[in-house]
């Protein structure tokens, strides 16, 4: 008990402290996973909402690959990228390695196969819907594929925040291929790491618990946002 | 529709401004180094005097040994800081780094429970003291990931001579891990293992925890230049002037000075450079 009090007391002092170097680690963390899930859409949505609405041999198999990426360990993706990126690696002379580029590619790549699978469940049942009305409209795929995204845009937003949480809550594919370099590329999930190394566990408890704060309030204010968009869509 | 294209393409023109990483003209030097030099503090109380005495920002990356050498090899560090002398030498020799020299030193400790099941603090010999815990058969864990600290622990036991390994998974349990992880691994065990005075002094989660034998072994830390023939990305001229800081009578002094809990855990011991032949 006495480490969760401890842990809630230090969570307190570090929102409150307004620490520099604390409030560089959270920025880092949003700037990392938020741009990782704005990439992973733009790859994910259209990638996505096309496998939803093609028709060709090797199709649920393609799905069936989809769907299992969703579970990619994200050691073996930050080894990968590691490899990719390490001056010995394919990609070594962009020096990207030990940057916070390097995390976003691999928190990316964890993330875009939850957004695309997710977002080709949701256009799959939307055409299952509309598909009739659109083809009567003799809608181009491009519109039809924009349309249904449009349309399934409250659920896409959850599969948006699922790929958020992913990015948000990872460790080891940052700790690869970011280094854990202070003022860097420490984020929370590897300062959590590292505080539980030095067996500072009220620490690693206090910055956990700022972590979940963090993603309570993406969560919520996200929630916030649609909710009142809807409210406007309905009014209109 | 074209409403939704829009959207995106706003998205798009937004991406560049989270995405952008800064970039300085001049590169930081990247300092590749084991968990105890950095979990002790001791880069902390170092880095700020290298960058008022020298101008350099250095970015640490925080491994063990084996996998600190290895960033070295692959060319991803400019400088390796480690403790384990025959793969320091052996990365020398190899051609992935143009000279090593001698920095400081630090102690191996055996750790245990304060009530010593296997009664190994009367012992003043460490091997003995490991030959106790085999006999017993009392739980020890270990690194097993090839660091320094795992392999100087591997030394001390072919010195009992014994080989653990033959009961890996019973008394015997290799973590895979960082120092830290094990630590805490054996505060919740109340089980043996090998640590080093950097890491011990200021580890938090000690438990029923304490130092039984101090007298392990010599923990001696190298600093090595990756070498720039092989890897031209290397900058120089900055590594070089960090590592003759840190091998400097200034450095050496702040090293000595350094206390954490009012333990001196490391010493100064510049001197000895060696070069490949």
């Amino acid at each position: 008990m006495g480490e969760f009090g401890q842990g809630l007391i230090n969570a307190a002092t570090l929102i409150v402290s307004f620490d520099s170097d604390f409030l560089g680690i959270v920025g880092l963390s949003l700037r990392v996973s938020l741009s990782a899930v704005v990439i992973a859409c733009l790859i994910g949505f259209p990638l996505g909402a096309l496998l939803a609405l093609s028709r060709f041999p090797g199709r649920g198999a393609a799905v069936a690959v989809l769907n299992a990426l969703m579970g990619l360990p994200p050691v073996v993706v930050g080894l990968i990228v590691f490899l990719a990126l390490s001056r010995s690696g394919p990609f070594g002379v962009l020096g990207l390695l030990f940057t916070p580029t390097a995390m976003i590619i691999a928190q990316t790549i964890l993330v875009a196969p939850i957004i695309a699978a997710l977002t080709r469940q949701t256009v799959e049942d939307l055409w299952a819907e509309y598909g009739e009305h659109l083809r009567s409209l003799n809608a181009t795929r491009a519109d039809t594929i924009a349309t249904l995204l449009w349309d399934g845009r409250y659920s896409l937003t959850t599969t948006v925040l699922a790929g958020f949480g992913r990015a948000i809550a990872e460790v080891g594919a940052v700790m690869i291929v970011g280094g854990n370099i202070d003022n860097l590329t420490r984020v929370m999930t590897t300062a959590i790491a590292l505080e539980t190394s030095k067996g500072n566990l009220e620490m690693a408890l206090g910055l956990g618990i700022v972590l979940l704060v963090l993603a309570l309030t993406v969560n919520g204010v996200s929630q916030l946002i649609g909710a009142s968009a809807q409210r406007q869509a309905l009014r209109a | 529709m074209v409403d939704l294209f829009r959207r995106l393409a706003w998205l798009l023109s937004l991406l560049p401004l989270i995405a952008a990483t800064p970039t300085a003209a001049e590169r930081p030097l990247i300092l590749a180094t084991t968990t105890s030099v950095d979990n002790s503090g001791l880069l902390k109380h170092l880095l700020p005097k290298v960058t008022a005495d020298t101008g350099l920002t250095v970015h640490v990356v925080v491994r063990g040994t084996g996998a600190a050498l290895r960033l070295g090899t692959s060319g991803d560090a400019d400088v390796v800081f480690v403790h384990d002398r025959l793969a320091e030498d052996a990365f020398v020799a190899a051609g992935h780094g143009s000279f090593r020299r001698d920095v400081m030193s630090s102690n191996f400790l055996i750790i245990g429970p304060h009530d010593d099941p296997a009664k190994i603090a009367d012992l003043p010999d460490p091997a003995a003291g490991l030959r106790r815990i085999a006999q017993t058969k009392t739980l020890f864990v270990s690194r097993g990931d090839g660091s320094g600290t795992h392999n100087a622990e591997l030394r001390l036991w072919t010195a009992a001579g014994l080989d653990p390994r033959v009961a890996s998974g019973t008394w015997y349990r290799e973590t895979g891990s960082g120092m830290g992880a094990t630590l805490n691994i054996a505060s919740a065990l109340d089980a043996y293992l090998l640590t080093e005075s950097g890491t011990w002094a200021n580890f938090g989660n000690r438990g029923a925890l304490t130092v039984l034998n101090d007298n392990a072994l010599l923990n001696p830390y190298g600093i090595m230049l990756v070498n720039p023939q092989r890897h031209p990305h290397v900058p120089e001229n900055d590594a070089r002037k960090f590592i003759d800081w840190l091998t400097s009578p200034v450095a050496q002094q702040a090293i000595d000075e350094f206390t954490i809990n009012d333990q001196h855990p490391f010493r100064s011991a510049a001197g000895a450079e060696t070069t490949a032949k």
